[in-house]
């Protein structure tokens, strides 16, 4: 593997910046356009992997293993958040019948 | 063909990402989302980041999207009766993610243009193997290690309150 690699040209980091600026950016949209609670967290997951391969870039460009610890953090961090996530997302479906973010606005009046 | 490889994965990424957000279904979405992670693992492998672009693989395309894929199976929420924004809203979400990418892009673009020559990422450190990565973790950052068990607690608790039914209801 490492052979292999080693005959190949680099990539510069500026290609990473630009695809994990627009891999955020459809994330970002995505949270905006949609009203199903369920695809705007699989937005947020979209954005939290933009930044994670981004870090892994930098951690692979920088020679130090610290990004890629804290892309492992992030996991950690996403996998709970999900947990607890689905979870409020089962009970606004038992109290709503419905998954329709615009549904949730009480508050308002 | 290093290049090559990362603007074909670039290109596969970024068309399943538009696939989440454009598809109609719930079911699809989660299908385009899996396909998006399985091109960031190819882009780990790519960077040399082994361990993390399985761990990838595992964690989020094996146990997170199996949950999402749970909750609307049992749910049934695959249905495509989805109320839309109306226009008004879908064109000014588009226009402001717009303004987002293009003011990254240019911050970004004049931030890192030092030298172009050291800015390449190398493809043979071994920073992303296993054995270093262990040993970063379970030494340098063995505490916040041990605190997101703590984290990992809390997350499962809260997932079991919020998720039983009330008594008498």
């Amino acid at each position: 593997m490492n052979t292999f690699l080693s005959t190949l040209p680099a990539v510069p980091i500026n290609s990473y910046i630009a695809l994990s600026a627009v891999l955020f950016c459809i994330g970002a949209l995505g949270v905006m356009i949609r009203r199903n609670i369920i695809i705007m967290l699989m937005c947020i997951e979209l954005m939290l992997n933009s930044v994670n391969l981004l870090l892994t870039a930098f951690s692979s460009f920088k020679n130090d293993a610290d990004g890629q610890v804290f892309v492992f953090f992030v996991m950690a961090v996403a996998a709970a958040e999900v947990a607890v996530g689905l979870g409020i997302i089962v009970m606004i479906y038992r109290n709503t019948f419905s998954i329709d973010i615009d549904r949730l606005s009480e508050l308002k009046n | 063909m290093s290049t090559l490889l990362f603007y074909i994965f670039s290109l596969l990424t970024i068309v399943s990402a538009i696939g989440v957000v454009v598809s109609k279904t719930p079911i699809n979405s989660i299908l385009s989302l899996i396909a998006t992670f399985f091109f960031i693992s190819c882009h780990y492998i790519l960077l040399n980041a082994q361990f993390l672009g399985i761990v990838n693989m595992i964690v989020y395309a094996g146990a997170i999207m199996v949950l999402f894929l749970f909750t609307i199976m049992l749910l049934n929420l695959n249905k495509d009766s989805e109320p839309q924004h109306n226009n008004f809203v879908k064109v000014s979400a588009v226009i402001a993610s717009g303004m987002l990418l293009i003011v990254l892009l240019s911050a970004f673009k004049d931030t890192i243009n030092i030298n172009h020559n050291t800015l390449a990422v190398v493809h043979t450190n071994q920073v992303g193997l296993l054995q270093n990565l262990g040993t970063v973790l379970f030494t340098k950052f063995l505490v916040p290690f041990e605190i997101s068990s703590v984290l990992f607690i809390a997350g499962v608790v809260g997932a079991v309150v919020l998720g039983k039914k009330e008594i008498g209801e």
